[in-house]
């Protein structure tokens, strides 16, 4: 679960990370009061759930309360790579002597936490990490120990920022401390900004939380309902499937995220483009399969959709029944073509429900991509 | 002979007492594993599935004698439960799937300490056919006793590419799901050690996707340690970057991770890279001579 700005910086506050004051605001009016409050300058920043809003027009600094009401007017409901912003913070302006980038993250090679810092801070990190390696200092942490004031020395004190660590540390330490309690995958602040006064303050903040610790991590409904997941995949999460929005035209359900994913590779390698993720899991429930058909089918734009099964502790049979159950919904019929692979697990039996049915079989997962791909250009014949 | 387990393995069931607990101890009895007992805290003396359950792995250890055990209980409870095991045993193998992350980097770091072999978490298990063992949840009907070994981040997707290779007559020496977490209790790398050193395998398919960088890892550890023929399947070269696609650990994340980018470091180790079930197959032929 990636927070958005405000959201991190919420918690930043619980930490005592310093932040600039903000108010998040989610009309032009209130945007306009709430820059007038703070006194100018201000920024007027997007609130989205990923990087590279600068770029795309999402953060505007601002001088009038007049400027800020048109600039949060621009930004608010605009749409940012397919995000439709619903709320801007407002920021008091804060006089930049020097930016840096500190972060700690979940090392999946070393598996292990490790702090990263550079002093060149504010740009784009994937791409500096491309031109400027050697700008780009980390520490691998023992996540027996946690963050130590010599790690801090170790990233600051080679780049000339010896006078920095105590400042640096304090807030690391904080970062670390929330990145233990609210298990994240990723704490970073982008940029780490030194003040003309030279205090230290997280301009920016980016915080993502591991989705296997939801079951202890309380109090993030009302973060969730801002992130606006879409519609089909918190329907398929409520059933307890996984679904993950694409951008194609083919439907495509499987049991196993790696059955799936070389489901997808193969609707590709056929000249298709799925439409979808949709893993059933292991043992579906023909419910479950039902549900997930549904999602699939009122996704707009889905032209034919292909239902991969390779049965272990998931039976054919409640997937053929899972289909069967849909067909009846849709008086005997299907709205667009279906093609189902069966095998495994109640293969023969589930073969013989889905034959009955209006859909197409196929015996092996390659002619079955193939179908698919085939029948959504043409329409199917059955 | 076989990898991290053999005919003489005896396994406890963590978690006996649920549901996919017992339906997959009768499934594993019936395969021919040795299942001795399970244990759920405060239902031990009871009995399950004709099986003793004990509160404890150290109770269950010390009076079944296993050596080995497997994790179904929930995802809150399951750290907790590797870490109980990994006292008492050398393997463990963990099914559940939704383990934290966190939990992870000090489980692994405590069963290297120990020199334990965790298996998962969020795995199907470890099947050796010629030992009739089947520990975790595999179905056992499209194994068949053989040469090859499989090591796998997937479920299904290695029963769609194990059924392939008994349709075609090859068989297999020992099959380990490595599970689809981000941080594994057993890498890719580990998993080719322990084949290396096994007389019965004489060649290995290793099943990755995208997500991390193990796949790439283990091809340099293939070229400089692996004396066997490796070759390689990667899933999910049509993924978008930034979605996780069903497992925790598959995902593109700051341009790395890419299928392709997998395909072409195994490629330049000398390691065929597949990307259909029937390719697979293939390739593996083609090594097997």
């Amino acid at each position: 679960m990636d927070l958005l700005e405000h959201q991190a910086k919420q918690l930043f506050r619980e930490v005592g990370v310093p932040i600039p004051i903000g108010i998040l605001s989610t009309s032009p009016t209130e945007a306009a009061t709430a820059a007038s409050t703070l006194g100018f300058p201000v920024a007027i920043k997007a609130q989205i759930p990923f990087g590279g809003r600068g770029k795309a027009g999402g953060i505007k600094i601002v001088d009038s309360t007049e400027a800020a009401e048109s600039a949060a007017s621009e930004i608010l409901g605009s749409d940012i790579k397919g995000f439709s912003v619903g709320s801007v913070l407002v920021e008091s302006g804060v006089k930049i002597a020097e930016e840096f980038y500190l972060a700690i993250m979940v090392d999946r090679g070393a598996k292990v936490p490790r702090v990263v810092f550079s002093e060149q801070g504010g740009v784009d990190i994937e791409l500096l990490a491309l031109t400027s390696p050697d700008m780009i200092r980390s520490v691998e942490l023992d996540a027996f120990v946690g963050l130590r004031p010599y790690h801090i020395h170790q990233l600051l004190d080679p780049v000339g920022l010896a006078e920095l660590t105590s400042a640096v540390f304090k807030i690391a330490s904080r970062l670390y401390e929330l990145f233990v309690s609210r298990d994240c995958l990723l704490v970073e602040i982008n940029p780490l900004v030194k003040t003309e006064s030279g205090t230290i303050v997280a301009l920016d903040a980016k915080l993502t939380i591991d989705d296997n610790s939801r079951y202890r991590q309380h109090g993030l409904e009302a973060f969730e309902e801002e992130l606006k997941i879409p519609q089909a995949e918190l329907a398929a999460g409520e059933l307890g499937l996984n679904y993950v929005h694409l951008e194609g035209d083919i439907g495509v359900i499987g049991n196993g995220a790696g059955l799936v994913m070389a489901t997808l590779d193969l609707v590709s390698d056929a000249g298709g483009d799925p439409a979808n993720f949709l893993d059933v899991g292991g043992g579906a429930s023909a419910a479950q399969v039902s549900g997930g058909l549904r999602i699939v089918l009122g996704e707009p734009g889905v032209k034919a959709v292909l239902i991969n099964i390779f049965g272990g502790i998931t039976r054919c049979e409640e997937v053929a029944q899972g289909i069967s159950n849909v067909v009846d919904e849709h008086n005997g019929t299907l709205p667009v073509p279906v093609v189902v692979r069966l095998a495994g697990n109640g293969a023969e039996e589930g073969l013989k429900m889905a034959n009955a049915l209006p859909v197409e079989t196929r015996p092996t997962l390659e002619e079955a991509a193939k179908r698919v791909v085939a029948v959504s250009e043409t329409g199917g014949s059955k | 002979m076989s990898v991290l387990v053999d005919a003489s393995t005896k396994v406890i069931v963590q978690g006996l007492t649920g549901h996919e607990g017992s339906f997959h101890a009768q499934r594993m009895i019936a395969c021919g594993t040795q299942v001795v007992g399970g244990v759920t805290p405060g239902k031990g003396g009871t009995e399950e599935v004709g099986l003793p359950v004990f509160d404890t792995v150290e109770e269950a250890v010390r009076k079944t004698g296993a050596s080995a055990s497997v994790i179904f209980v929930p995802a809150p409870f399951a750290y907790d439960a590797i870490l109980e095991a990994s006292d008492s045993l050398q393997t463990v193998v963990c099914v559940t799937e939704g383990v934290p992350v966190k939990d992870m980097m000090i489980a692994r770091r405590l069963i290297h300490q120990k020199k334990v072999s965790l298996v998962g978490p969020n795995c199907p298990g470890i099947v050796c056919p010629k030992a009739k063992v089947n520990i975790g949840i595999m179905p056992e009907s499209i194994f068949t006793p053989g040469p090859v070994g499989v090591v796998s981040r997937s479920g299904t997707l290695t029963y769609e590419i194990v059924n392939d290779l008994t349709l075609e007559g090859i068989g297999q020496s020992t099959c380990i799901g490595i599970g689809g977490d981000p941080i594994p209790g057993t890498t890719f790398i580990e998993a080719l050690a322990a084949f290396e050193s096994d007389d019965d395998t004489k060649a290995v398919i290793m099943i990755g996707e995208i997500g991390g960088d193990e796949e790439e890892k283990a091809a340099e550890f293939a070229a400089e340690n692996l004396s066997k023929p490796l070759v390689a399947y990667i899933a999910g070269f049509s993924a978008p970057p930034g979605k996780k696609m069903g497992h925790a650990g598959a995902i593109v994340s700051q341009g790395k991770g890419t299928a392709a980018s997998k395909k072409a470091v195994l490629e330049s180790k000398g390691i065929p890279v597949a990307s259909t079930p029937v390719g697979i197959v293939k390739a593996v032929r083609s090594v097997l001579g």
